[in-house]
């Protein structure tokens, strides 16, 4: 059984984020929209999960965006074309559940406006009407614009500098937009943790019906570990096989928050440590 | 006459101390004068009530005469007959409740013969003396066969399968083989150098081995069976699935159940962080919940890690505890605190969020439930705090659900464990085996590998039966050589 997993395509996409094609023809195979899959780099690697931004089930191709944070998300960011990825193991979670009408928002902040890709596409294919609001600080940091535009009916840029498009947070602009009557009837977010806090409460006030994309720490991926446990609604969820998508407002946002931090000191010496190698 | 010893001949072992910061091997194994000598114990009964206590059924009295006629060599080939996985059987099976408790000598005030130790030593004197021979059956059979994990259960079933003649694929959702051998047990109760290598003899007898392949998710059953042109796929995906207590402050950080902990050290290497990338708490003071082999390696692993104290919290007392008898005392001589007839009620954090406490209340036991074991039942105003900077919760695992959730008409029990003929490991889907812990619940490594090994023999039976219905409905139908 093939399992491997090469880089065929790789393109910058900012300073910190770097987009691969990567050849995976088993996991690309059974991929769906709000998967992800669990990459390890090196021997002595972590595993590391990263969102589906595009798959191809023919071509036998899955494409992820990875920013460049830490210690292993830079040999990722490092990969070549041609290079053979050591584990490439997927695609996990459960496929996010879209609705088949109405007018859906999708809302990505940072390299999160990769992983509403797949929704989008999928979304466009059943007829939904779409509408994608993506923030980033600066126009600089904006990706995928090319991808994603014209994917959707709408699609709306916020910049926290005003350098491009609505200036402010993608909050701002959602509620702006739903003020003006946009008549959104589901509402799909994934970006940094406060963020989709923040998508959660606005979309509470309008009751719009939301779910988020949690990334919470993770090891296997397959709901052994329990690593990636989320209070959601007052119960425990794993978020690798009951999520990654999970209803904004029933979300502890807190306690994903405060476990999201829990090895940020480790992660400051690893990261501390890959600096010192590059240097070296 | 040789001089006969009512107790076993121990086995040398590392010093505790040196222990408390190593991750070495921990039991060191008997030399050969050592072996011979325990052998000797042996009275050779006529009707070996061992053979039955053991769920492969090893010829145990065959083998240790030989031992004691330091025919070591033939000692090795007899274990091989009925188990592929001595060296680990030797080192992990609860032999206590097994072999050794059906002992004549056990039941004449003596201490049973050491089986558990002899079989590691041959095991080991095997390895040290030019390894293994393949055993494989001379005749390919062209069918292939999917085992779904790779941990004693897939290990034993792929290995009975090839030496059989069959082609066998493991597909296995870590990126390291073994299973609950690898990311379980830890380094010092049983070296990763002998899961590789037992892997490397399967690899040798032409089975392959696929690794990140999760099986409901990279692959379904179906899939296998279909399209990829799998005959038979026997599951034997373990009890993965970790439970918790539902008390306050279980997500708190510094709380981990015990799979997570054990993973981080085993299969990733937490311990040798930064070398390794994955991180995993220090802890001062430990606190594990549970009185089982789990809860045994993850209390002597957090001693490892540096913790001044590690406690065991069980809410039953020491008689009920689930380890075996040698891991509980390898925990108590390093240094390990029992917390017996103790239930945790909450967990405390601190203003960071990370756990700090836990909150305790003493217990005694009651009635008999329904595991037949003396409820506990809490005693009023007992109530104490219990300072822990790290948390193992090690209650016991549920099976994990992604193989049956993607199956469709592949039936369940009410704990969510795979329906399967205890004879056979058939299930409701035709060409669909399982055994192991999917099917019965947490267990041990060495029921595993005998469920493994009947449905080794019931995928063959059923592939043989439906290749002679093929070829007969050839013959009648003048098709053959098509």
């Amino acid at each position: 059984m093939d399992t491997t997993a090469t880089v065929i395509e790789k393109r910058p996409l900012t300073d910190v984020t770097t987009l691969l094609v990567v050849r995976a023809p088993l996991v690309a195979r059974n991929a769906a929209p709000g998967q992800f899959v669990i990459l390890r780099v090196s021997e002595t690697g972590e595993r590391v999960p990263i969102s589906i931004t595009d798959f191809d089930r023919e071509a036998g191709t899955i494409t992820i965006v990875v920013q460049n944070v830490g210690r292993t998300s830079a040999l990722i960011c490092a990969l070549e074309v041609g290079e053979e990825i050591l584990d490439f193991a997927g695609p996990l979670g459960a496929p996010v559940e879209l609705p088949d009408r109405g007018h859906a928002v999708l809302i990505g902040g940072g390299f999160g406006a990769g992983a509403i890709y797949p929704l989008a596409r999928e979304l466009e294919a059943r007829g939904v009407r779409v509408s994608a609001i993506v923030g980033a600080r600066t126009a600089g940091l904006v990706i995928l614009s090319d991808l994603l535009g014209p994917a959707c009916d709408e699609y709306h840029v916020c910049t926290d500098d005003g350098s491009l498009g609505y200036h402010g947070l993608v909050t701002g602009r959602l509620e702006e937009l739903l003020a003006e009557g946009a008549g959104y009837t589901s509402c799909f977010a994934v970006g940094p943790m406060p963020m989709m806090r923040a998508v959660a409460e606005a979309t509470a006030r309008w009751h719009l019906p939301a779910l988020v994309s949690l990334d919470p720490l993770m090891i296997d991926g397959t709901g052994m570990c329990g690593g990636c446990r989320v209070s959601v609604g007052g119960e425990t969820k794993f978020a690798c096989v009951d999520g990654p998508f999970f209803p904004a407002d029933a979300v502890d946002f807190d306690e994903v928050t405060d476990r999201k931090a829990m090895y940020a000191e480790d992660e400051r010496v690893s990261c501390e440590l890959a600096e010192a190698e590059v240097t070296v | 006459m040789p001089i006969v010893y009512p107790h076993k001949t121990e086995m040398p072992s590392r010093d505790p101390q040196e222990r408390r910061s190593s991750w070495d091997e921990v039991a060191l194994g008997y030399t050969e004068e050592q072996a011979v000598v325990e052998a000797r114990r042996c009275l050779q009964c006529q009707d070996p009530l061992c053979e039955e206590g053991c769920p492969v059924n090893v010829p145990i009295r065959e083998f240790i005469r030989l031992v004691a006629l330091r025919r070591f060599d033939e000692a090795a080939r007899t274990i091989r007959r009925r188990n592929l996985l001595p060296a680990i059987c030797g080192r992990v099976c609860p032999v206590e409740h097994q072999c050794e408790s059906r002992c004549v000598l056990a039941h004449d005030g003596q201490e049973p013969v050491a089986i558990g130790r002899l079989e590691r030593f041959v095991a080991d004197w095997e390895r040290a003396h030019g390894g293994t021979p393949s055993l494989v059956h001379p005749v390919r059979r062209a069918e292939k066969v999917a085992i779904v994990g790779s941990g004693p259960a897939g290990l034993t079933a792929a290995s009975d399968l090839a030496q059989r003649g069959y082609q066998v694929t493991v597909l296995e959702a870590l990126h390291a083989f073994g299973g609950v051998l690898r990311y379980g047990i830890p380094e010092y109760r049983l070296p990763k150098a002998i899961v590789d290598q037992d892997v490397e003899n399967l690899k040798a007898m032409g089975v392959e081995f696929a690794r990140d392949v999760i099986v409901g998710k990279t692959v379904t059953i179906d899939q296998l069976l279909r399209g990829l042109g799998f005959a038979a796929v026997f599951v034997g995906t373990g009890a993965g699935q970790p439970v918790f207590l539902n008390v306050p402050g279980e997500n708190l950080k510094g709380v981990y159940s015990a799979n997570e902990f054990l993973t981080r050290v085993n299969l990733m290497h937490a311990h040798a962080f930064p070398e390794y990338d994955t991180p995993v708490r220090r802890p001062r003071r430990a606190a594990v919940i549970g009185a089982g082999d789990t809860a045994m390696d993850a209390v002597r692993c957090s001693i490892r890690l540096g913790a001044e104290e590690a406690h065991i919290v069980y809410r039953r007392s020491e008689e009920e505890k689930g380890a075996r008898a040698e891991d509980y005392r390898r925990a108590v001589e390093e240094g390990a605190i029992f917390d017996w007839l103790t239930l945790p009620t909450r967990f405390i954090g601190d203003a960071d969020g990370w756990v700090k406490a836990v909150e305790c209340i003493r217990t005694e036991l009651g009635e008999p439930d329904e595991s037949g074991r003396r409820r506990p039942v809490p005693v009023p105003g007992s109530e104490f705090v219990l300072e822990a900077d790290l948390v193992v919760i090690a209650l016991g695992t549920r099976p994990n659900p992604l193989v049956p959730q993607a199956t469709e008409g592949l039936a369940v029990d009410g704990h969510g464990c795979i329906v399967a003929d205890t004879e056979t490991g058939g299930t409701s889907r035709d060409g669909v085996f399982a055994g192991g812990d999917i099917t019965t619940g947490a267990a041990t490594v060495i029921l595993a590998m005998g469920a493994g090994r009947r449905a080794a023999t019931a995928i063959d039976e059923y592939l043989r039966e439906k290749a002679s219905l093929v070829s007969t409905a050839a013959e009648r139908t003048g098709n053959i050589g098509l």
